[in-house]
């Protein structure tokens, strides 16, 4: 899979309060929240960005709550993968089980500045920044989670191994 | 090589094998916890899963929490869709309004938590049960619906990071000073992945409640889980919260049976440990975590003189009767001051009972501090005390984030509940010994 958008960036210990403040737990409206995605940081991010393009972070993007709210809230307001050098545990699961594309690269975020145009090989992991020129690796994923990813997330992954209950 | 708890509870498990650290394990979980918030996409991830029933209706958590009473149209319907799911699937653990209280602190007190048990929530703090040596720890709505449908959870089996406590505590000095200490020591991401495991001779001489709180605010530092290795204070308390279970001779045999297997459930002493870091607690004032992350730490006679608007105690950190009690000392004959609202949570009903049977409400009241239901409500900044631009509150819950308690410009600063019962008075930050 083949991911190409702008870059929008962001510091350290991006939480999920601000990805999704509470006050809109109410619902789990992809589209609704994407609406107010990043709001307390930046209230007219989901405006401004374009369908595709990509959060570049720093570390632990996604600490604080569970709320899966967080990640629907990325998907739903069009960015396509996440960047970041590091990723708080519980976002990370909650991603890779609905399918949002994550990658980690220390590289990425150092170098990579905002609005420059990226490409992002999903299933190699390479990042290729178009406006600079650059390529950037990023950290292979365990096998296991690996076969999460492939499957298309954790449900899908489920059905395929026939684990569920009937 | 010996074992650490975490390795030895994902041991119990999984089929026929004794796992260690960094192994990818697919485990049997215990319990299944999901809230008014997380629950409602967990119940739709489950219906997509086309499973027609729970893997086992008795190890199904369902606690509207968050939003209730509800707080708004939309909060009732999803608190609905949490009635309607337990209905149909006749899940025994559900608490509705007037029977539940915030999570964290009611599932101990049902007696379901014990030591060694494998226990996933749809709820970032559900580590707080390693206070009580159940592996505990947080995911997401779509982890809680698989596990719903399968039974099952994966994991990587975490490194463990040993903390051990030791030295005597200064005057106010409580779990949650040394939690707030911890987590400004190694940071919000100190712990990421990592279990990590509270020791030494402070430990044990901590309460319970006071190990909750620890445990609690595990994942502030990234951590997957806070484990205790549990000790009698645990069991004793079982025997209190099961008591039914443990009456007469074949119960107290039971007992006996069961506080075998959970004293198994400890570190080995040759466990292989990511770290050990000693804390001196002699050292430590009272904290506080000044805005924007629990790790920026302080001892709060270093700080200057900050007013607030708000003072809030409660939640599945610091909502607990022993935190009442620290407060109700400090408050008992005093007034908050006029400028300060001073909102008191109980986390629970039959803490809110007890609170009522020792005099604590009247000495709130009294006070002119307002009791309210059990409820997450603004520790979250979701209800029930929501602060305006530019207002600063002191809390006693566990996050002080951007927004966290209302407006993006408004600001929290966690403590202890003797901080804030004090700062209650005073009207701006303070030591508990200016009252």
């Amino acid at each position: 899979m083949k991911i190409k958008g702008k870059a929008w960036k962001f510091g350290d210990n991006i939480n999920t309060d601000e990805i999704i403040a509470a006050r809109y737990l109410n619902t789990f409206d992809e589209k609704e929240l994407g609406s107010y995605c990043m709001e307390d940081i930046d209230k007219d991010f989901s405006q401004k960005i374009s369908k595709g393009d990509i959060i570049v972070a720093g570390k632990n993007f996604g600490c604080g709550s569970s709320r899966e709210h967080a990640p629907i809230a990325i998907k739903g307001c069009g960015i396509s993968c996440v960047i970041a050098e590091s990723f708080a545990r519980i976002f990370y699961r909650n991603a890779i089980n609905i399918g949002l594309p994550i990658l980690i690269s220390k590289d990425a975020h150092k170098k990579i500045k905002e609005k420059n145009l990226i490409e992002i090989d999903v299933s190699k992991g390479i990042i290729n920044n178009i406006t600079q020129k650059k390529t950037y690796s990023t950290e292979k994923f365990a096998d296991f989670m690996q076969d999460i990813v492939n499957s298309g997330g954790l449900l899908k992954w489920i059905r395929k191994k026939g684990l569920a209950k009937r | 090589m010996g074992y650490t708890i975490a390795e030895k509870i994902f041991s119990a498990h999984v089929k026929g094998k004794k796992v260690k650290a960094d192994e990818f394990v697919y485990a049997r979980v215990d319990l299944a916890l999901g809230n008014d918030i997380t629950a409602p996409i967990a119940i739709d991830q489950f219906k997509k899963i086309g499973s027609k029933k729970v893997f086992d209706r008795k190890k199904i958590v369902l606690v509207p929490d968050h939003f209730t009473p509800a707080k708004d149209i939309k909060s009732a319907e999803q608190a609905k869709v949490l009635r309607e799911f337990a209905a149909e699937h006749n899940i025994v653990h559900y608490y509705e309004v007037g029977r539940m209280g915030i999570e964290h602190a009611l599932l101990p007190e049902l007696g379901i938590i014990e030591p060694g048990k494998l226990i996933i929530g749809a709820d970032s703090h559900t580590c707080t049960y390693g206070a009580m040596g159940a592996f505990a720890t947080g995911v997401g709505s779509t982890d809680l619906a698989a596990a719903w449908a399968t039974g099952s959870s994966w994991f990587k089996v975490p490194k463990t990071i040993k903390f051990v406590y030791k030295g005597k505590f200064k005057k106010w000095v409580c779990g949650k000073d040394l939690i707030l200490y911890t987590i400004g020591k190694i940071g919000v991401d100190g712990a990421l992945y990592k279990a990590m495991e509270f020791s030494g001779a402070v430990i044990d001489s901590l309460s319970l409640d006071e190990r909750l709180t620890m445990s609690n605010m595990a994942i502030e530092a990234g951590g997957k889980a806070g484990l205790i290795a549990p000790d009698d204070k645990v069991f004793d308390y079982l025997k209190i919260v099961n008591a039914r279970k443990y009456k007469g001779k074949a119960g107290q045999k039971q007992f006996i049976s069961d506080v075998k297997r959970w004293k198994s459930f400890s570190s080995d002493a040759d466990a292989q440990y990511e770290e050990v870091i000693e804390i001196n607690v002699s050292e430590i004032e009272p904290q506080v975590a000044l805005p924007h992350l629990p790790s920026n730490t302080k001892a709060v006679s270093k700080v200057k003189k900050m007013r607030v608007d708000q003072v809030v105690i409660g939640s599945c950190t610091n909502g607990r009767i022993s935190d009442l009690r620290v407060a109700a000392k400090i408050l008992k004959g005093k007034k908050v001051h006029p400028k300060v609202r001073c909102i008191v949570f109980p986390a629970t009903q039959a803490i809110y009972l007890a609170a009522m049977k020792e005099g604590l409400l009247e000495i709130f009241i009294n006070a002119d501090a307002v009791v309210s239901t059990p409820t997450c409500g603004p520790c979250l900044g979701g209800h029930m005390g929501i602060l305006a631009a530019g207002e600063r509150a002191v809390a006693t819950t566990n996050r002080n984030f951007v927004g966290r308690m209302g407006h993006k410009d408004s600001e929290v600063i966690l403590s202890s509940p003797a901080v804030a019962a004090a700062t209650a008075i005073k009207g701006y930050l303070s030591h508990p010994d200016a009252v």
